[in-house]
């Protein structure tokens, strides 16, 4: 071992340092949100990117609201309103029974299947 | 002439059964993608005992053989870009006069991120770089190894060839 050796190892922790942190900082750049009703996917929407969606369905309205990396449901004119005393999630998903409509947040990001 | 068509043989056939060792028997870290690459020591030799053409060569039959006999033509270009990105770092830091232990942590390194570039490229999908610093530490720590045993080996050869 060298001096060279350590620069070049050295170079690489620095590197990969950087590259850890600047992911951390990435709210769950991989996933995103699927809103659907009746199962029927309305629309898919990452869940890095600020954002008001506003579904209409049979039922009435519900504003979904994708911010800083996780999701809640604003304002709905269903009856109980569970949906918006579910309050934000960044995993799993939102359900409004009423309306029939699920916000879910699925997580694409699957190197495994690939680094083989 | 002779003598080193038979050492690049000798080479090539022992890369392949530490490849087969490994296809067998893998030395699994619980991540994903990550192995110990114990073929590589035998590149990293070759690079120090054979040369750099001998080193090339012996890699590529050693990609082309294992992606025969065990893998598919996915796994064949994976490891392929590899390989190549890995020699081609491992040369030019064997140039700048790295040990054995540094060229092999950079070759280390380079071969996951040539395999982590070529799978971004067939998948269409960047959302694959978060694998990224992951591969990069692994790849480090495994060229390390490797450069260790190598070192051992290239000491112990060298010793017989003054002899």
């Amino acid at each position: 071992m060298n001096k060279r050796d350590f620069i070049a190892i050295g170079a690489v922790l620095i590197l990969s340092a950087i590259g850890f942190l600047f992911f951390a900082f990435q709210p769950k750049g991989g996933a995103s949100v699927k809103i659907s009703i009746n199962s029927d996917v309305q629309g898919t929407y990452p869940l890095n990117e600020n954002r008001t969606i506003n579904i209409k369905t049979d039922g009435g309205f519900n504003t979904v609201v994708i911010k800083d990396g996780s999701v809640f449901i604003k304002d709905a004119d269903c009856p109980d309103k569970y949906c918006v005393k579910q309050g934000k999630i960044n995993s799993g998903s939102i359900i409004c029974l009423p309306h029939r409509m699920t916000v879910e947040i699925t997580d694409q990001q699957q190197p495994d299947a690939v680094a083989r | 002439m002779a003598k080193r068509i038979a050492s690049i043989s000798v080479f090539t056939a022992l890369a392949l059964i530490f490849s087969y060792i490994e296809a067998i028997l893998p030395f699994n870290f619980g991540i994903p993608g990550v192995k110990l690459g114990i073929a590589n020591i035998v590149v990293v030799v070759a690079l120090y005992q054979l040369g750099a053409k001998e080193a090339i060569g012996i890699s590529l039959i050693r990609v082309f053989i294992i992606g025969l006999l065990f893998g598919n033509i996915l796994s064949l270009i994976y490891s392929l870009s590899g390989a190549v990105l890995s020699l081609i770092g491992m040369m030019i830091c064997k140039h700048l006069k790295l040990s054995v232990i540094g060229v092999s942590a950079i070759g280390g390194v380079l071969h996951n991120t040539g395999q982590l570039i070529a799978a971004a490229i067939l998948l269409q999908s960047g959302a694959l770089i978060y694998y990224f610093p992951v591969l990069l530490i692994s790849g480090l720590i495994t060229g390390i190894l490797i450069g260790i045993v190598s070192f051992s080996i290239n000491r112990v050869l060298d010793r017989k060839k003054a002899v």
